[in-house]
């Protein structure tokens, strides 16, 4: 069996095309984070984050209605407190968050004993005849402010400097444009996945920043493969155009290229449909970043260097030094 | 076969290791040495409680401060080995954090509780009652003066003032004040100390905290609340007044142990109910008998952490060292307060910076979650390896099986704990692994479609891709190696999880899967290669 054999298609010639739909997607995604800016979690912000699962084990006991909850926390010093449901409505599993305030500089170490007070005073009938510590609550998170803001400033560097040291290693292997170009792509897949976040209000957990740094590393696993082709084609077949040579190599890599973000995908559509709740953003993060890498792998990183390299005409000067080295 | 190649021996020494870490997982009944080596699983997975604990050295001396953060880890691993939790990791993180992670805890609070505590024991002498009369009538002298300083105290009286001006009366619904201050309207004398009703305790806490209030408290002196009782918020709480001088300390002691009361005790404080009986080393027993013995008739309040436990007269001399702490305790309580007296004192205070606490449920919901998605994106991954390439396909798979069983004994071996990311990158590791496979069968393909025959096409196609993997793998491990430098706790786990599945996955396609290839497929002059 054989998908994407001996094909050819213009890449190259598309990618004016490529440009316009990559354009929108980040300005897409700019304005989202300019508008509705980034939902950080808890892990970032400092506060508390607890999941309680509230379904009685007496069936007759009504269920916990979300309001109920909400005017329960509200009435007990918790105006603020931000109330989903986690799973099915018949769960009755609910995420509470309270998110201190950036003046405060200290969120209170009691907030998590006065939350899991209120619920045993409230609702007792919930949670009677099951273990509040070991049934009842299913986590909690209590973050300091001093933590959550390192964690952010973290996460910000560790996305950077993962690609700054990608760039060094695909300058020392290829050639720089090669290196910047892929990171650009990078960059682009990154900007636009954090832009479908900020546009669904989708929280940015610790997850979604690992989630994050391995489309990074997946995403120009195929970028360097398809380069990695133009290094080797370059040298074989030295008098066609610099474009030529690019479509040839990516359509040779397409079927590979294909092939192996199906399988990722593949798994990454498990983790998301079986993987339960946790991991459903991370999934999510993941499927988008294997879809979106792959395209701009094909579209935009390679099309990038042939058009800069074009434009600064350094054409010859690339394409001599990556065809030197090994 | 015929010859030695370091092929074939680095494959056995995998196959081995993989075996080895593998088997605690699989066989239940394994020597000791062997099965402790078995994959540990993460609080997320496990359910459990981490505590990041920042360590506040500001108010000690530079060369103090440098062995405070160790000490202190010291001493709450000790407590913790006696508080029975299996497997606490303690953690130095960076310069003054402390990371605790308490797998299968379920009482949060406790260890909480047991972690933070500081436990100053101290043991003064309780004023005499005109003694205390002149302490709380300068305490309101001087608020008086200085009324401004004390917003909650200024509302308060301004609200008397208001009450006592409309109705022209002197009733007052505090009952029989013991000054005429404000300060000392929010207490009321007791049977033997002084008493604050339950809605004024809030209050008087605050007070209590503030150091505005403690300069107006005369030198000497000390006020302290007694124990709360925690079975109703509506108790009143006695307040007494202690003489600042500390006659016995916790480095006085030598051994806390849990007592048990007899129900036949005359004593009601003991009755049935757990104290805690401290032994004095031999220079606190003869302190503790030259305080008795100059104190005779007076009371010596036991004080720990600012809050007076008890307070017994004394009646005569005592020799031996020996004391009681009593105050309505639950065994439980009585067992840390115990754990953590003797354990001694944390060298700098802490707090927690964060804290995360993961229900049992939860994570055994994840693992079945987890491998349900790893299992069905396995056999998915597989099924099309195997109708896409065929015989290579089946090669692949058998490699891939091996990879995830690589993942796990490494792990093992490293001492890394399984977590959530980390179970997703094993997942992540499946869909990415057959990469190195596929990148070597279309170039083998390629070279067969160009017509050589198998075994050259093969050799062409592994020397080829062979420069493509690493230079792709290479880039995804320095994501994984960042990752791993800024993350915590899961997001390392998931880290180490993608390195390892990098290693892996080149190794069983670039040595694994061609050793097979070379070995059983390509034999002789076959002319056909089913890939």
């Amino acid at each position: 069996m054989r998908l994407m054999q001996n094909t050819n298609i213009n890449f190259v010639g598309m990618r004016k095309g490529a440009y316009v739909i990559s354009g929108i997607l980040i300005l897409a995604a700019i304005i989202g984070l300019a508008v509705r800016g980034l939902n950080w979690s808890i892990d970032f912000t400092s506060g508390v984050a607890a999941k309680v699962d509230l379904k009685a084990l007496d069936t007759s006991v009504a269920p916990i209605q979300i309001d109920e909850l909400r005017t329960v926390l509200k009435n007990n010093g918790f105006p603020e407190a931000e109330i989903q449901h986690v799973g099915i409505v018949d769960d009755a599993t609910f995420m509470i968050k309270i998110k201190s305030a950036e003046s405060k500089d200290e969120v209170s170490g009691d907030t998590k004993t006065a939350i899991i007070e209120i619920i045993k005073t409230n609702f007792p009938k919930h949670i009677e005849g099951r273990d509040m510590n070991r049934d009842v609550i299913e986590e909690i998170y209590e973050v300091g402010p001093k933590v959550g803001g390192e964690l952010r400033t973290d996460a910000i560097l560790a996305v950077v400097i993962s690609l700054i040291l990608m760039i060094i290693y695909i300058w020392f292997r290829f050639e720089l444009t090669f290196g910047l170009m892929a990171i650009a792509a990078l960059a682009h897949d990154v900007i636009i996945i954090i832009g479908v976040f900020a546009l669904t209000g989708k929280e940015i957990t610790i997850q979604i920043i690992a989630a994050l740094l391995t489309i990074v590393g997946y995403s120009i696993n195929d970028t360097i493969v398809i380069f990695d082709r133009v290094r080797e084609d370059l040298k074989i077949r030295r008098k066609d155009p610099v474009g030529q040579v690019f479509n040839y190599s990516i359509n040779e890599t397409l079927s590979r290229t294909v092939i192996t973000s199906g399988t990722t995908l593949i798994t990454a559509l498990a983790l998301y449909f079986f993987g339960g709740t946790v991991l459903h953003d991370f999934a999510l993060a993941i499927s988008l970043g294997v879809i979106i890498g792959t395209y701009s792998s094909i579209f935009v990183a390679s099309n990038l260097v042939v058009d800069l390299t074009h434009a600064t005409h350094k054409e010859k000067q690339a394409m001599q030094h990556l065809t030197k080295r090994k | 076969m015929k010859k030695f190649s370091w092929r074939g021996l680095s494959i056995i020494i995998f196959i081995c290791v993989t075996a080895f870490y593998l088997a605690p997982l699989a066989i239940p009944n394994l020597p000791e040495w062997w099965a402790k080596n078995k994959l540990k699983l993460g609080l997320d997975l496990k359910g459990g409680m981490q505590i990041l604990l920042e360590v506040d050295t500001s108010e000690l001396s530079v060369a103090d401060a440098r062995g405070a953060v160790d000490q202190n880890i010291k001493i709450i691993r000790e407590r913790i080995d006696q508080f029975g939790v299996a497997e606490p990791s303690i953690q130095k993180l960076g310069e003054n954090r402390i990371m605790v992670q308490l797998p299968g805890v379920s009482d949060y609070q406790a260890a909480e509780n047991l972690i933070k505590q500081t436990a100053m024991l101290e043991f003064k002498i309780v004023a005499q009652p005109e003694e205390a009369k002149r302490v709380l009538d300068t305490i309101d002298a001087n608020i008086n003066a200085n009324l401004s300083f004390f917003p909650a105290l200024e509302a308060l009286d301004k609200q008397d003032k208001a009450i006592l001006a409309d109705t022209l009366a002197s009733a007052d619904s505090l009952g029989n004040p013991a000054g005429s201050g404000v300060f000392s309207s929010l207490i009321r004398p007791g049977e033997m100390d002084y008493e604050v009703q339950w809605d004024n305790v809030d209050i008087i806490q605050q007070l209590l905290a503030d150091s505005l209030f403690q300069r107006a408290v005369p030198a000497g002196w000390q006020i302290s609340l007694d124990r709360a009782n925690t079975e109703t918020t509506r108790a009143d709480r006695a307040l007494h007044v202690l003489s600042s001088a500390v006659e016995l300390s916790g480095a006085d002691l030598s051994k806390a142990k849990v007592e048990y009361g007899s129900s036949t005790s005359t004593d009601p404080r003991i009755a049935n109910k757990p104290y805690i009986s401290i032994e004095m080393k031999r220079e606190g027993a003869r302190k503790f008998e030259q305080v008795t013995a100059d104190n005779v008739g007076k009371r010596l309040a036991i004080v720990l952490d600012g809050i007076v436990y008890s307070a017994p007269n004394i009646q005569e001399r005592i020799a031996g060292g020996r004391a009681q702490i009593t105050g309505r305790f639950t065994s439980s309580e009585a067992n840390e307060l115990a754990i953590v007296l003797n354990t001694g004192n944390l060298i700098a205070p802490i707090t927690p910076a964060s804290t995360s606490i993961i229900g049992a449920t939860l994570g055994a919901d994840s693992i079945r979650s987890g491998s349900t998605a790893g299992i069905i994106g396995l056999v998915i991954v597989m099924f099309f390896m195997l109708i896409y390439y065929k015989v290579g396909g089946l090669v692949s798979d058998f490699a891939l099986v091996f990879n995830v069983g690589f993942i796990l004994a490494m792990l093992t071996a490293f001492g890394a704990t399984l977590t959530l990311p980390g179970i997703a990158g094993i997942i992540l590791t499946i869909g990415m692994a057959v990469d190195a496979n596929v990148l070597v069968f279309e170039r083998i393909r390629e070279e067969l479609d160009a017509g050589k025959t198998p075994r050259s096409a093969c050799d062409a196609g592994y020397k080829r891709a062979t420069i493509t993997v690493w230079d792709a793998n290479v880039t995804t491990l320095i994501a994984a190696i960042v990752l791993y430098q800024f993350g915590t706790g899961p997001i390392r786990g998931f880290a180490v999880t993608l390195a390892i599945g990098i290693i892996g996955s080149m190794f069983c396609a670039l040595v694994f899967v061609r050793s097979i290839f070379d070995t059983f497929i390509i034999t002789g002059t076959k002319k056909t290669l089913s890939i």
